[in-house]
């Protein structure tokens, strides 16, 4: 447990009275890709949407590469090197490809208090390679998100998540709703995460595929952890009995 | 070849686009070459600004996934308090940046409203379209204030800057600002948060977008520009009436919309403002040049808004559906 890049210690969240999570602990190692799995209500959501800035704990710890953290929004996150792809909350489809890879960390030519002239030849190029370094094959980084498939975005959305240098990768549900082939080339994208070292939390309702790509299987019902371990100690029937 | 024509159709101003040179050229043979002619085309532009800017400002609201009703009383308010002050002994570059401070806070005040009790903006501006009016009538008590022409530097915004007489100054600040807010939607950062946040608000916020301070960013400069365009009326017709842009709100989404933005949010675009606006001004006009009884001018709008978004759908339909080759 020494080499922990994400620690979260007696993590407890309130929904409007509901209580969310209850005391959970969880340490990610650096470089394992985790799977975590759990009923719709088992606090997955919740504990992924604290450590995106989305939401903030109500009680406990988030220790970050060793350090105690607050993480007050998506841009403390990303600024810690977290970076989060949902189901579908990653892309705006009215825009491009080159667009939404630099959506809130757009370059620019020169700006004034924040606010400045995107730097678009850049923004085309970058995006053109991120793209080609993920092994996904675009025609256009003008073509609008809006066009391509389920599993084409989630590609983008690990590619810009590459390109930023992200440390750790979350993906919320990244194989709902796609065919079967684009599943495989998700799984594949998780599996290649390894390779770069970036750590991945991978969330799937779907046990096949977690087994398929994660070291560690962790198991979440009703706020809480209960089951932690390695997937080959583990199999699909264990876990289910626990949800 | 088949690609650009893709493209094309896929624009949402095309459809506007393409009504604005039909309805030029009917009102042209109609009017027996009079539509064209000097004469109307100095009436024409001496009224398009003062529409197009409250429907540029509009525009950038709305792609940016919100909705302002109040700019019709905010036309009213800018140049009533800037009026008041003036005749009270106010200078009066001071007496306009007082009244464009006032329409700032109307705009923050709907933004602010809107974000923070998460209430539909339909709502919030509907109430501040009544309580900006009747502060309009109200700081004016019951009598428009009276100011001799020449006492403020009217040319400047509604001065004949040729020697023909045929283009205002209130022409170049429109397409200045016209300008201004096309680069800053197209070309900068601010532009491309204003495009995410109203095309898919979940998606803008969880990449850390600002999202609320980009909507009162936008609501603060629609009501500017509706408080600006109120002022140019104001100088061009000499009065400061509290009555004036009635009925102005809805021309100006109904611009926006001819123009191709969406009510959704994210889609649209400031060219697609102007055409709207355009094509209101333009049917307008050349309803009375070809003689047509005016009453009918409403409906005309009506129609052309409901025409515009059918054809544009349409036309989008069409140019995602055209095949061309991907290089593989």
């Amino acid at each position: 447990m020494s080499d922990a890049i994400i620690e979260v210690q007696n993590l407890h969240k309130w929904y409007s009275g509901v209580h969310a999570l209850k005391g959970v602990s969880l340490a990610v190692n650096r470089g394992e890709a985790l799977g975590l799995v759990g009923d719709n209500g088992a606090g997955k959501s919740t504990l992924i949407n604290i450590l995106s800035g989305l939401h903030s704990q109500d009680e406990g710890e988030v220790v970050v590469e060793g350090k105690p953290t607050s993480i007050r929004n998506p841009k403390d996150a990303m600024a810690l090197g977290i970076e989060t792809i949902y189901q579908y909350n990653s892309m705006v489809p009215i825009m491009s490809i080159a667009r939404n890879m630099f959506i809130g960390r757009e370059p620019l030519t020169f700006s004034i208090g924040g606010l400045g002239w995107l730097d678009q030849k850049k923004m085309r190029a970058e995006s053109v390679k991120a793209i080609a370094d993920v092994d996904l094959h675009l025609r256009s980084p003008d073509a609008l998100v809006g066009e391509l498939s389920g599993g084409q975005r989630q590609g983008v959305a690990i590619a810009r998540a590459m390109h930023f240098k992200s440390k750790v990768m979350i993906l919320d549900e990244p194989t709902n709703h796609l065919s079967v082939k684009e599943t495989a080339k998700v799984i594949g994208f998780v599996r290649s995460l390894k390779e770069q070292g970036v750590t991945a939390i991978f969330i799937s309702h779907n046990m096949h595929h977690v087994f398929a790509c994660c070291d560690r299987i962790v198991a979440m019902a009703l706020g809480q952890v209960v089951l932690d371990k390695r997937t080959e100690e583990t199999s699909i029937e264990e876990v289910q009995d626990m949800l | 070849m088949r690609r650009l024509v893709k493209l094309a159709l896929q624009k949402p101003e095309l459809a506007g686009f393409m009504l604005l040179l039909l309805l030029v050229f009917v009102f042209q043979v109609r009017t027996e070459g009079l539509f064209l002619s000097t004469n109307n085309l100095r009436g024409i532009m001496g009224l398009l600004p003062e529409t197009a800017l409250v429907a540029l400002g509009v525009t950038l609201l709305m792609i940016c996934g919100e909705f302002d009703l109040s700019v019709g009383s905010t036309f009213a308010l800018m140049p009533m308090t800037m009026a008041v002050l003036f005749v009270g002994g106010t200078p009066f570059w001071l007496a306009m940046l007082a009244g464009l401070g006032v329409c700032a806070l109307i705009g923050f005040i709907n933004g602010w409203l809107t974000i923070r009790f998460e209430i539909p903006s339909f709502i919030t501006t509907l109430g501040m379209l009544f309580m900006a009016r009747s502060l309009t009538i109200v700081i004016s008590g019951g009598f428009p204030p009276r100011i001799r022409a020449g006492e403020v530097p009217s040319h400047l915004f509604v001065g004949f800057v040729d020697d023909g007489g045929l283009i205002r100054a209130s022409v170049l600040w429109f397409l200045g600002i016209a300008i201004l807010l096309g680069l800053l939607l197209g070309k900068t950062n601010f532009g491309n948060w204003v495009r995410a946040t109203g095309g898919y608000l979940p998606a803008a916020n969880a990449l850390g977008i600002p999202t609320g301070r980009v909507k009162i960013a936008c609501f603060m400069i629609c009501s500017m520009l509706a408080g600006f365009a109120g002022m140019i009326q104001s100088l061009r017709l000499n009065s400061f009436l509290p009555s004036i842009g009635e009925g102005m709100e809805l021309q100006a989404v109904a611009a926006a919309v001819i123009g191709g933005t969406s009510l959704l949010g994210g889609i649209g675009s400031i060219i697609g403002g102007v055409i709207g606006a355009t094509l209101i001004r333009v049917i307008d006009n050349g309803m009375v040049m070809s003689q047509i009884d005016a009453n009918w001018f409403k409906f005309a709008i009506g129609a052309l808004t409901i025409f515009a978004v059918v054809g544009n759908s349409w036309l989008r339909k069409s140019g995602r559906k055209m095949k061309v080759e991907t290089d593989k």
